[in-house]
């Protein structure tokens, strides 16, 4: 006899959206004010964090097979631990800095060697159809997280402008504008932020662009209006803030890769047998659990995609 | 010129940086990655205290503020308290008695390897701080002591490999450092070759030395 489990309720079913994300803030703000009375000072500015504006505008997706039904990450910790370089080199700076960034009008150009090279307007492609895709997200440094995106496949996109035959590859520019972006105003990596992709990968399933977290649209530290997510790459191939895509025949050069080419490859597959030079990569934590775990091959998605490197030495293609 | 209570409060001072994470880790403070917070806050400190440490010898000179020798081995020591919290967040919070991945860690992570290097460098200096090992020790005591300069100088190696792309902060150690062991050189070069009588220069301990 099969007992059939129902699935877990989300906490976001059972708590108003807006009440559990800020059941921080409430406490913080309920210590401060005990403090403050305490203290009869200003402690209550010094000790609460900056409230966070949810600019967020709900979207309409549907689920998807390719979600994973680990544990999700917190809003609060995918939005507060962010490496996004073009704010600042220091992860917990982003949420802050990236408060006023403005993400309209925004338009993302797809070029090169494509029949219908057409230029899209963010609020064109939210209407796409989207999906939910709750994927394992692996950073270079160690750590990992379970992110519910919201995006579409960037396969869909790039059918749009029909590829023509010569294009064997995907590259990625970031929006360069030091003006907005203060971390762009020192050249601690060649700015702007380049990403690519074999075609192979860009046309698989899993590779997304995604425009939406929780299902709102993107807050900005994570890449707003438009970023890139293959959950089988480390994080730093998910390139955020997207305004150009171009096909190209040659393998484009990723940033990392610029900035230490013996460090960073261009395919940066999660593989726990292929250890950074400076620290190992055979194992992760995952955000909010105290234990290392293991981390998996392609982070968990072999199945899916370990057949584009069939017969590819995967150490010397790191 | 020095008040009574002020070694007791520097004392309670040197345990802020320690105070201030404890707090932040009982109110959920320490944001999304507690462990590394904790790892990079005692290495940090470790690094400031010995930087104050090496400060001491040539504030006290420069300035002839000569009762802030009273302070230096208590800096010391806290540079090699705040170590200990260090190492022990690697090997517990961070590895979990992973033994084996932690030797792996220590032979093939150059940053690991200098690292580990420096702290078990502060040991024998740790042990051999007392009062009593300074009589014992007598020549010896200072020969052991100038380990120092070599952990500070694999101290901000191991924080320097250990960054990604943005090296501005470790910088700022190495400058700090090589400003602090100029001064030793330029005090040797001074009391070798410039001094009216070496013997003269070497013998007085209290001299003041020119600050060019």
């Amino acid at each position: 006899m099969l007992i059939k489990k129902p699935a877990d309720i989300p906490a976001a079913e059972i708590t108003p959206k807006h009440l559990y994300l800020n059941r921080r803030n409430f406490l913080l703000g309920a210590g401060a004010i005990a403090g403050a009375a305490l203290a009869g000072s200003k402690i209550g500015q010094i000790v609460a964090p900056s409230s966070t504006v949810l600019a967020g505008t709900k979207l309409e997706a549907s689920p998807s097979s390719f979600s994973t039904t680990e544990k999700q990450t917190p809003f609060n910790d995918i939005t507060h631990y962010n490496n996004y370089y073009e704010f600042s080199t220091d992860k917990y700076e982003p949420a802050d800095l990236a408060k006023n960034f403005n993400t309209r009008p925004w338009t993302i150009k797809v070029e090169g060697l494509v029949n219908k090279p057409k230029t899209f307007d963010i609020d064109t492609l939210l209407k796409m159809h989207l999906e939910d895709r709750i994927y394992r997200m692996r950073c270079v440094e160690g750590w990992s997280m379970v992110i519910p995106w919201v995006g579409f496949p960037l396969s869909s996109l790039l059918s749009q402008v029909e590829p023509n035959s010569k294009a064997k590859f995907v590259e990625f520019t970031t929006l360069y504008d030091p003006k907005r972006y203060p971390g762009q105003q020192r050249n601690v990596l060649e700015w702007p932020y380049v990403e690519g992709l074999r075609m192979d990968e860009a046309m698989h399933p899993l590779t997304i662009l995604a425009v939406g977290l929780y299902g709102e649209t993107l807050p900005n530290q994570d890449g707003a209006p438009i970023r890139l997510v293959v959950p089988w790459k480390y994080g730093f191939k998910g390139i955020k803030a997207i305004v150009k895509i171009k096909l190209v025949e040659h393998q484009p050069t990723s940033t990392w890769t610029k900035a230490a080419p013996n460090e960073y490859g261009f395919y940066s597959n999660v593989n726990p047998n292929v250890d950074h030079p400076r620290w190992s990569q055979a194992k992760e934590r995952r955000i909010g659990e105290f234990l290392k775990r293991p981390t998996l091959m392609f982070n968990g998605y072999g199945d899916q995609v370990a057949s584009l490197y069939a017969g590819m030495d995967l150490k010397k293609n790191f | 010129m020095k008040p009574k209570y002020l070694k007791p409060f520097v004392f309670l001072a040197c345990l802020v940086p320690l105070g201030r994470l404890g707090w932040k880790a009982l109110n959920a403070g320490l944001g999304a990655n507690p462990i590394q917070v904790i790892t990079w806050s005692t290495g940090t400190w470790t690094l400031v205290f010995l930087m104050v440490t090496l400060s001491i010898t040539p504030v006290r000179k420069l300035t002839r503020q000569y009762w802030l020798i009273q302070f230096r081995r208590m800096f010391g020591l806290f540079a090699f308290f705040y170590v200990c919290l260090h190492f022990t967040t690697y090997i517990w919070l961070d590895q979990f008695f992973d033994w084996h991945s932690m030797m792996k860690d220590i032979a093939k992570r150059p940053f690991i390897t200098v690292g580990f290097t420096a702290f078990v460098l502060l040991i024998p200096l740790a042990l051999t701080s007392t009062q009593a090992s300074i009589r014992r020790l007598g020549k010896r005591w200072q020969m052991i002591h100038r380990l120092i300069y070599l952990t500070a100088v694999l101290g901000v190696i191991h924080y320097i490999w250990l960054v990604k792309a943005d090296i501005r902060k470790p910088v700022i150690y190495a400058m700090i450092l090589s400003l602090l062991l100029a001064y030793r050189i330029v005090v040797w070069a001074w009391a070798r070759f410039a001094a009216p009588s070496t013997a003269q220069a070497a013998s007085i301990g209290r001299r003041s030395i020119p600050a060019d």
